[in-house]
């Protein structure tokens, strides 16, 4: 490098060009993974390209996507949020508290929200207001989530939501386009743009990177904290909305597990689970590849804890593969 | 007496005591010794779990997979049991142990060698470790029949009036009290925690350090395993699931910190001591069981809002006056 | 007795030692000196296991040794005693001194009671008033220090490097030093003492070696040698030429603090500084200097006091509402508070003025990287492309990246934290014109130094700062080194 250092005056923009860029991303190796599931499934069983079985497929990972952007920019910033898969089933069961009371959906629909924004909040606080681990917290707060579902509903179970309810989770835009899957996209796109475009985006790299110097740059650290949480929060709230309308029904342990799938998928998105780096686009294909999996499992009849040793053990390998890669580069340079 | 008072484990032990003491005015059985002593049996377990996690967390890392190397080693042991009645408990035993140094040292050696954070270790391996059992017995329950008595008699066996269960508890703290204060090797865990950098520079190997930690926290999770299928007398695949909460809210209640460097054998204990009076007064004063999951969630935000408290830094030291010196 | 010879190290970026050869004898003190950044960090890090040297290799008594880790040269009898003292806040003093080496009983346990009496007896020899079980997080910096020389000491050490051991030391400390160092001496240890005070230089060490830029450019007995050889050795060329400080127009106050206090880190801080003017800060390492800049750019609280920003009283509770009252601060610790690396340089640049490359918060590239490209080139960066990550640069660049990032925002006042520590002679000389040339167009500058030379030749005018408070302000008209170091070190006139 010093030797690029030494070079002229001049100061070029970008060292490689757009193409080379993405053609050595993390995003392009997703991509080709993703292509070869894909004729994996294809090949090994011939429901799979029925257009209503892919869209089927799909919902095996709208749901968990949405909550995963979100968490990807709280990972991004350095912190964690094992909380969402509590903070949806409070969500739900609060919504089938609203609804066994008579509220009808707009009224579900807000509480879904504001009840995942409400625990945001808490995170937010006891995160970036009181200046605790988030890993700690999140954990606290994944139990008093959950454990106020369960204190509500025990071994119960809210059922019986309104018909017009179910279009959240049943619904079809067009053809096989379901309403979960536009939302998906939209979601995506939204994110990717607040995350890529925008100046908070880019104090969110900052602040992940290098919390301190962006502090010492003038970036409101705490705020744009508590901002991510509210996010996430929000974000395991519409999933809750999109989960019970799809379910039908409540119970308290609805979503058990969803935090470490959220947080694989956001790891094998290409994100820095140390914070700081990580792309959008990542993200999405690491949804399409979760649930291509899922889906081609359940078509082989895999039973769902063999899906989540294959699920924990992507977690490690994402991790692991690229760090053994560059080790042995180092060794064979040297050597 | 003042700096006794200002003592998080005196804190603790007064919280315990009051706690007792409010349920014992409405409910007087409570206190009777034979209750108290159920009360600590009860809690054997989390305190050996929460030894061990809290030798991991002392090193600035978490162990999430407790709870399924505890529900994977029992398994191992109540297998064999099922399928070689003849095997001596004491093997099982030593198995299980073993079955949880193997899950520790692959946590261990996947944060040392490979600098994966611990969270996301342990994470994957939580799910893993149960996958394997699943895998293992088939998703088939293990029932108190198909297990030997003499496999299902030690945790409940009496020695000078107190069950073995107990006693392994109090065992594992003298051990892990003597391990964390007289030997090298524990107060490496304490150096590590503290100040990483500064450990490299008096010759410690921080890696190699974690690594220690995590095999011993897998060792207590496979006794730990052992004594839980044995007691309860059944395994299966959920076994414990969640636990893992329930242990790291027991070290957090009891002083350690998450940051890695503070802690006490006592302070551990005591926090899985909070815990098991709550876990075991609530039926007692009429609370559904369904509070717990809340009661605990609470408690750890509690408890590490008040250790952050406690440990905020005051920054440098430079002004003459504001230094203490004896 | 141990010799080092063409050691060669190199960083990505920099090559930080260049075939240095160094040797240290029994019952002898060797003086290394050199600038900050010569290298002299790396070679105690190469002699303490730290790092590996590239090329070369260490000999003692005459065989080749390797020392692979930190334990090897522990066990080699090699010890350093550190410029930042790494030790343990939350163990007590007995065992920040034992670590690693504490007294076992028969059966392999720690011997606590000797453990404490042994450190109890180390503490009185270096004459600390210490107790073994105090936790360190309450001792102050230079009890801190007191500590890592009884380390040292705990150790059965054949060669003790001492890495600027007195510069947080007050007289008398100091004095207790060298006394120690005489005993050691007396003892048949090997000692290399790093120092930037000549004075000291000469009054305790035989032999010398001076570094410049990573390599060794002389070396013998000081006898045979005075304090300008030695500084023109070190530096390379005369002293005047180096600070280009232009007189700048001083006009009206811009910041005027009063009775400035922090519960533990300063107290009773006043100070006026001008427009157009470099006002320096210099103290010895600990002295409260940092902390007070900290505390003005709001990354701490003070407890009391007022601080003026063109005359209004300005509350400043963040470092955002700094920046945005026009002070910014360049810190002393560019690695963890001033660059972000893993951020690329156009990032970096543009952080705190995020608000002009954007609209409706939506960043413009193109602004961006303009804005970027002007104020790197006025502060001659090299560099290969905008989105390079910082990291991959020298660290005399990654300053200049810091400070273009603070001038992007069009600031009032900068204040810079050892501005130069670290980096190389040609950066230096980049920075110091550059900050000339800013106070000539009206920007008022704090530099805070420990280089006295940079003091010296920059600052309009010095407050020296000594434990915390302020211990003289000196115009620039009839400064000494001498006044300076007096008034840094609270020694009388009339000693």
């Amino acid at each position: 490098m010093s030797s690029q250092e030494m070079q002229a005056r001049f100061i070029k923009d970008r060292l490689q060009g757009r193409g080379e860029r993405l053609l050595r991303s993390w995003e392009a190796l997703l991509l080709a993974v993703a292509v070869i599931i894909f004729a994996i499934n294809v090949w090994s069983s011939p429901y799979f390209l029925d257009p209503w079985n892919l869209s089927d497929a799909t919902f095996n990972f709208t749901e968990k996507g949405l909550i995963a952007f979100a968490l990807a920019l709280v990972i991004i910033s350095g912190e964690i949020d094992l909380s969402v898969a509590a903070i949806l089933a409070l969500s739900s069961t609060l919504m089938g508290l609203a609804m066994s009371h008579g509220a009808g959906t707009p009224e579900l629909v807000a509480i879904g929200l504001l009840t995942g924004l409400a625990c945001g909040a808490v995170n937010g606080f006891l995160v970036s207001g009181l200046g605790l681990p988030s890993i700690v917290v999140t954990i606290g707060t994944m139990s008093l989530f959950r454990g106020i579902a369960f204190i509500i509903l025990g071994d119960k179970a809210f059922t019986g939501y309104p018909s017009d309810f179910a279009w959240f989770g049943q619904g079809y835009v067009f053809w096989v386009i379901s309403f979960e899957l536009v939302l998906f996209v939209l979601t995506a796109v939204v994110f990717a743009v607040l995350l890529h475009a925008t100046s908070f985006g880019r104090t969110v790299y900052a602040i992940g990177n290098n919390p301190m110097a962006a502090r010492f740059s003038g970036v409101r650290v705490e705020r744009v904290k508590f901002i991510l949480f509210l996010l996430t929060g929000l974000m395991s709230g519409l999933a809750a909305v999109c989960l019970t309308s799809r379910l039908g029904s409540t119970r308290p342990s609805i979503a058990t597990g969803w935090e470490l799938e959220a947080v694989t998928m956001v790891v094998l998105g290409g994100i820095n689970i140390l914070g700081g780096s990580g792309r959008i686009g990542g993200v999405v294909l690491a949804a399409l590849i979760m649930g291509m999996v899922t889906f081609g499992f359940g078509l082989l009849n895999v039973p769902g804890i063999v899906m989540s040793i294959f699920v924990g053990l992507l977690l490690i390998l994402v991790i692991a593969v690229p760090k053994l890669v560059t080790r042995i580069r180092q060794v064979r340079r040297k050597g | 007496m003042k700096a006794l008072l200002k003592h998080r484990e005196t804190q603790l032990v007064a919280v315990i005591l009051a706690m007792v003491g409010l349920i014992a005015l409405r409910f007087p059985s409570f206190v009777a010794p034979a209750s108290l002593g159920n009360v600590f049996n009860d809690t054997s377990i989390l305190i050996i779990l929460a030894l061990g996690q809290m030798t991991v967390i002392l090193t600035k890392c978490v162990d999430l997979s407790t709870a399924a190397t505890l529900a994977l080693s029992g398994m191992v042991a109540a297998m064999l049991n099922n399928l070689y009645p003849d095997l001596p408990v004491l093997l099982l035993v030593v198995v299980a142990i073993l079955t949880g140094v193997l899950a520790g040292a692959i946590n261990g050696l996947l944060v040392w060698r490979l600098d994966i954070p611990p969270i996301v270790v342990t994470l994957g391996t939580m799910t893993i470790y149960r996958g394997i059992i699943f895998l293992i017995s088939d998703g088939k329950w293990i029932n108190a029949h198909e297990m030997t008595d003499a496999f299902k008699a030690v945790p409940r066996a009496d020695f000078l009036g107190i069950p073995v269960l107990s006693w392994m508890a109090l065992s594992v703290t003298a051990i892990m009290a003597v391990l964390l204060r007289r030997l090298a090797t524990g107060r490496a865990f304490y150096a590590v925690g503290g100040n990483p950098h500064a450990a490299v520079y008096t010759g410690i190997d921080v890696g190699y350090t974690r690594f220690l930690s995590f095999v011993l926290s897998g060792a207590l999770s496979g006794l730990a395993g052992y004594l839980w299928i044995a007691r309860y007398a059944v395994a299966y695949v959920d076994i414990a699931l969640g636990f893992e909460l329930d242990v790291v809210a027991a070290c957090v209640i009891g002083g350690i910190s998450i940051a890695g460097g503070i802690g006490t054998v006592f302070g551990a204990v005591l926090g899985s001591l909070f815990l098991g009076t709550i876990k075991n007064a609530l039926p007692v004063i009429n609370i559904s069981p369904f509070w717990q999951l809340a009661i605990s969630g609470s408690v750890i935000i509690l408890a590490v809002a008040f250790n952050a408290r406690a440990e905020r830094r005051k920054g440098r030291v430079i002004l003459k006056k504001a230094e203490v010196v004896a | 007795m141990i010799r080092l010879a063409g050691i060669a190290k190199t960083f990505p970026g920099v090559r930080a030692l260049g075939g240095v050869e160094l040797s240290l004898f029994p019952g002898s003190v060797t003086a290394l000196v050199g600038e900050n950044g010569a290298g002299k960090s790396t070679l105690v890090k190469i002699l303490t296991g730290i790092y590996q040297p590239d090329e070369g290799h260490i000999e003692l008594d005459g065989r080749p040794v390797r020392f692979a880790t930190t334990m090897d040269a522990a066990r080699a009898g090699v010890t350093a005693i550190h410029q930042e003292t790494v030790l343990f806040d939350e163990l007590s003093v007995a065992e920040n001194i034992f670590l690693g080496h504490q007294p076992r009983t028969r059966f392999g346990f720690i011997d606590w009671k000797r453990m404490n009496a042994e450190a109890r007896a180390l503490l009185e020899r270096i004459g600390a008033r210490l107790e073994p079980d105090m936790r360190l997080r309450d001792l102050g910096i230079a009890n801190r220090h007191l500590v890592a020389i009884a380390r040292a000491l705990s150790i059965d050490a054949r060669v003790v490097i001492m890495d600027e051991p007195t510069a947080a030391l007050s007289h008398k400390e100091i004095g207790e030093l060298y006394e120690l160092v005489e005993r050691l001496k007396a003892e048949g240890k090997a000692i290399l003492f790093i120092s930037h005070k000549f004075d000291e230089i000469f009054r305790i060490a035989d032999r010398y070696t001076v570094f410049r830029d990573g390599e060794m450019v002389g070396a013998g007995l000081l006898a045979e040698t005075t304090q300008s050889e030695l500084v023109r050795l070190m530096v390379g060329r005369d002293v005047g030429q180096v600070f280009p400080k232009v007189p700048a127009a001083i006009g009206e106050p811009v910041l005027t603090v009063a009775g400035y206090c922090h519960p533990t880190e300063f107290e009773d801080i006043g100070f006026e500084l001008r427009r157009g003017e470099i006002l320096g800060f210099y103290g010895l390492i600990g002295a409260g200097r940092s902390e007070v800049m900290q505390a003005l750019f709001g990354v701490t609280r003070p407890s009391r006091g007022a601080v003026r920003i063109d005359g209004q009283v300005a509350v400043i509770r963040t470092p955002a509402e700094a920046v945005a009252r026009g002070i910014v601060y360049v810190p002393e610790d560019r690695g963890r508070q001033g660059a972000i690396i893993g951020m690329p340089i156009v990032s970096n640049v543009t952080l705190p003025s995020l608000y002009r490359t954007s609209r409706h918060g939506f960043i413009r590239m193109a602004e961006e990287f303009a804005l970027a490209r002007d104020y790197t080139a006025r502060l001659d960066l090299r560099a290969a492309a905008l989105d390079q990550d910082v990291g991959t640069l020298s660290g005399g660049n990654q300053q200049k990246v810091v400070i273009a990032k603070w001038l992007a925002t069009r600031p009032k006042v900068i204040i810079l934290d050892e501005p130069t520590k670290g980096i190389d002679i040609g950066s230096k000389a980049a920075v110091h014109a550059f900050m000339s040339e800013l106070a000539g167009q009206g920007l008022s500058v704090i530099m805070v130094s420990s280089e006295i030379p940079e003091i010296m030749g920059m600052a309009d005018r010095v407050v020296v700062m000594r434990e915390g408070r302020m211990a003289g302000t000196f115009a620039r008209d009839g400064l000494t080194p001498e006044i300076l170091v007096r008034a840094a070190a609270g020694i009388g006139e009339e000693a």
